[in-house]
Formats: structure tokens, C-alpha cells, sequence
């Protein structure tokens, strides 16, 4: 190591307006491949205030399963169009909106596949690094399977599964404290 | 333990996600320890972002508008690198500030200063094949906040780098050397003692133009590779 990392800083409260014209909400143009949903992500503090002054990024796969980067060099199909990354910040009520399709699953690197998840980054003013955590989808039978879950104590395995509520909308609520915290990863 | 594709951080580098002086971090901050995750495709990929096309101008912030903003040119340039010392190539550099008097253009800020109709703050660029950036614009100034009673944040320019993978994605702020306000500025100090001066950008007087602007380096360091690839762990 002949460098130092740079150390990580809040967000703050000023990026909208500014990052904005860069915001990705929509990751999957019509055409591309899978069963499309939509994600209401839910941001909330220790007390379970709403955070409306948030940013969430997400990364996944597409629904084949195959991550839109050099590192995944399976013999998988890439989606004209679709890189998989999305960025939204949160509204008043706290919510972070994405449209995409469903990922498909990705492997472990000692063997079989981790259940079908979306990655997320968390910012905010108040949080000094990125809190990243993941989302699956309740009803997954992979889900009794998937070897990240299995990392985590099974009474808070619910913090990172999203409800379907009526039609294609997922929603997560991710809490940055409190009785319900949401599990955050250091990957 | 596979081992891991990318080094975790040295301890004394990042802040403490609760970091008290820094008041919002109280209820904004999880109080359990983050679960340690073995990186698998998710955490070693990330967006590279190099299908989204950059405007040129968007690397000049004096030339988003119709005129010239106020306030004192510089140019703000570095390099997007690992902890190993190789370059991040294409990496995509993105940068928000406010204005010379110290004002966001941003709904949210009521701080009593003007608003610069020919500035607006944000800007991107695409580092070189050697992690190189440079960006225009002007001179960020302090700006008081509501933390405690006469608090001010130091000149500031907030920089956002996604990096080779998910694992890499940085999100900081840059600040100017020797400014007297970052003493006491707890969003600065929440950084360990050892690391906070990697933050301060450099007086560079080679980079400096004659009869035109001051210029800063900033370079930032990603995380690095571990010399054995994952698949042979
Ligand atoms: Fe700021």
C-alpha cells in the first residue's frame, strides 16, 4: 500500500438540484428482458422519522443474472440498455422510487447461487459513510438458501426483504436505527 | 474466509458513523456493527458508468450560464487512483459546491446570502486513461449551519466516485489548505486525527495559470486490490 485511502464524508443536505440531472430512476428502457417491478424504497432515522433529504443508489444484475461490468465474465446475456445501476433521492414521505426488471440470481463464489437481490447504497446528511445494504424479494423460495441471509441473524433477515404490495411494487423500509434497524453490510 | 477482492479499510481512515459532535449523526447513524460480508459479484462489480454521455461544458462551472459567476476562478485538479498507486482510468468524477458567498442553489438553503444567477454548482467529468480530472469553477465560500451556536462549515467542494466496483463507491468532500474554520468543524474532524489532512487539496503553483486562476490538487485514493484474485483464494 503506497497510498492512503480517502476518507469517506455526509453527503449533506445540498446534492439535489445539483446531482440531480443525473438521477436514474428508470433503469430498464422498454425491450429489455424480465419481469419488470418497481421498488418504493423507505428511508426512516433511529426515532422512525421519514428521511426526505436521502439518496439511494442501487446495482443488480440483470434478469439473467448477469452484472453489466468486466469482473462478470459468464457466459450470460447482457441487455442493450440496461446497466443496472439506479440513483433517486428521497421524497417527503421519505420514498426512493425505481422502476427496473427483476434480477436474476448470481453466483457464491464457493459454489450454487445467492438468492435474487438488488445491492444498495445509502446517503444522507447525518451519515458519514455509505451504509450498504441488499434487497430481496419475500416469497423467494432461494431465500431459505441464500448464503448472505444465512450471515445474518434470523430475526432481522426481515430487515432486507421487500413486500410485494399489489401488482409489480416492492417496498423496503430501511431504518438507519431503532427497534428495527436494518441490517448494513461491510463488503 | 474467501479472501476478499478489495482490502478493507485501515482502521483510523473513515469516520465513526456516530459521531456526536456532528449532531445529525444521532439519530441517522445504526448502532449495530455492519455485518462482514465476503465479496462475491455484487460487491466486486459496480456501475462503471461509461455509457453516459458528458456535455464538455460540464467540467467548467464558470460556463453553465449565461455570464461569468462572481467569485475568485480556480481550477481544481487530481487524480482518481488506488491504494496500490494505479490509476482509476475513465473514472466518472462528479462535484457540487455552492457559490462564492456561500449559498447552495438548492430550495432547502435559507442561509442569508445571494444566490449567483450564473452559478449553479454542479459539475462531472471523466478522469483520463491515468485517473486525471480537472474541473473549472470558482472558489466555494463558508457557510454557518444550525449544529451549535456560530458553526460553520470550512470551504467545501462535496466529490462523488464510483470506482472499479460497488465495494469502491466514495462519496467525500474536499477542502481548501489551511483554513482556519477547519478546526472547528465537526463534520471534517469526525475523521480519525491520522486522516482528516488527506481531505485538504494542495496550493499547486505549477498547475496555477498566469493572469487567470489559482489552482488546487485533490487526488483520491479507492480502495485496492488484493494481489490474489478471489477465484484462487
Ligand atoms: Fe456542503
Amino acid at each position: 500500500m503506497s497510498h492512503a485511502l480517502t476518507p469517506s464524508q455526509t453527503i449533506g443536505p445540498f446534492y439535489f438540484g445539483t446531482l440531480a440531472n443525473t438521477y436514474r430512476a428508470e433503469l430498464a428502457p422498454p425491450g429489455v428482458a424480465g419481469e419488470r417491478i418497481e421498488l418504493a424504497i423507505a428511508l426512516h432515522d433511529r426515532d422512525g422519522a421519514v428521511v426526505p433529504d436521502g439518496l439511494i443508489e442501487i446495482w443488480q444484475a440483470n434478469s439473467h443474472g448477469r452484472y453489466n461490468h468486466p469482473e462478470d465474465r459468464r457466459n450470460l446475456p447482457l441487455d442493450a440498455g440496461f446497466e443496472g445501476f439506479g440513483r433517486a433521492s428521497t421524497d417527503k414521505a421519505g420514498v426512493a422510487r425505481f422502476g427496473t426488471v427483476r434480477p436474476g440470481r448470481v453466483p457464491w463464489p464457493q459454489g450454487g447461487l445467492q438468492a435474487a437481490h438488488v445491492n444498495i447504497s445509502v446517503f444522507a446528511r447525518g451519515v458519514l459513510n455509505r451504509l450498504a445494504t441488499r434487497l430481496y424479494f419475500d416469497g423467494d423460495p432461494a431465500l431459505a438458501e441464500d448464503p448472505v441471509l444465512k450471515l445474518v441473524e434470523a430475526a432481522r433477515r426481515p430487515t432486507l426483504i421487500a413486500k410485494r404490495d399489489g401488482g409489480g411494487l416492492w417496498t423496503l423500509s430501511i431504518h438507519l436505527g431503532g427497534a428495527h434497524e436494518t441490517v448494513f453490510f461491510d463488503g | 474466509m474467501t479472501e476478499q477482492a478489495y482490502r478493507r479499510p485501515a482502521a483510523g481512515t473513515h469516520p465513526a458513523n456516530l459521531s456526536p459532535e456532528y449532531k445529525s449523526t444521532v439519530a441517522r447513524s445504526p448502532s449495530k456493527p455492519a455485518v462482514i460480508l465476503p465479496q462475491t459479484l455484487s460487491e466486486i462489480t459496480g456501475p462503471l458508468r461509461r455509457e453516459e454521455r458528458l456535455d464538455a461544458g460540464e467540467s467548467d462551472l464558470t460556463k453553465q450560464r449565461m455570464a461569468a459567476p462572481l467569485g475568485e476562478r480556480i481550477i481544481v485538479q487530481g487524480r482518481v487512483l488506488d491504494e496500490d498507486g494505479r490509476a482509476v482510468p475513465q473514472a466518472l468524477v462528479e462535484i457540487w459546491q455552492c457559490n462564492a458567498a456561500g449559498r447552495y442553489h438548492h430550495p432547502g438553503d435559507q442561509h442569508d446570502a445571494p444566490l449567483d444567477p450564473n452559478f449553479y454548482g454542479g459539475g462531472r467529468v471523466r478522469a483520463d486513461e491515468d485517473g486525471n480530472y480537472r474541473f473549472v469553477t470558482i472558489k466555494p465560500g463558508a457557510y454557518p449551519w444550525g449544529n451549535h451556536r456560530n458553526a460553520w462549515r470550512p470551504a467545501h467542494i462535496h466529490f462523488s466516485l464510483f470506482g472499479p466496483a460497488f465495494a469502491t463507491r466514495l462519496i467525500t468532500q474536499m477542502y481548501f489548505p489551511g483554513d482556519p474554520l477547519l478546526a472547528f468543524d465537526p463534520i471534517y474532524n469526525s475523521v480519525p486525527a491520522g486522516a482528516r489532512a488527506r481531505l485538504q487539496s494542495s496550493f499547486d503553483m505549477e498547475a496555477t495559470q498566469p493572469e487567470w486562476a489559482l489552482a488546487y490538487r485533490f487526488d483520491i485514493v479507492l480502495r485496492g486490490r488484493n494481489a490474489t484474485p478471489m477465484e484462487n483464494a
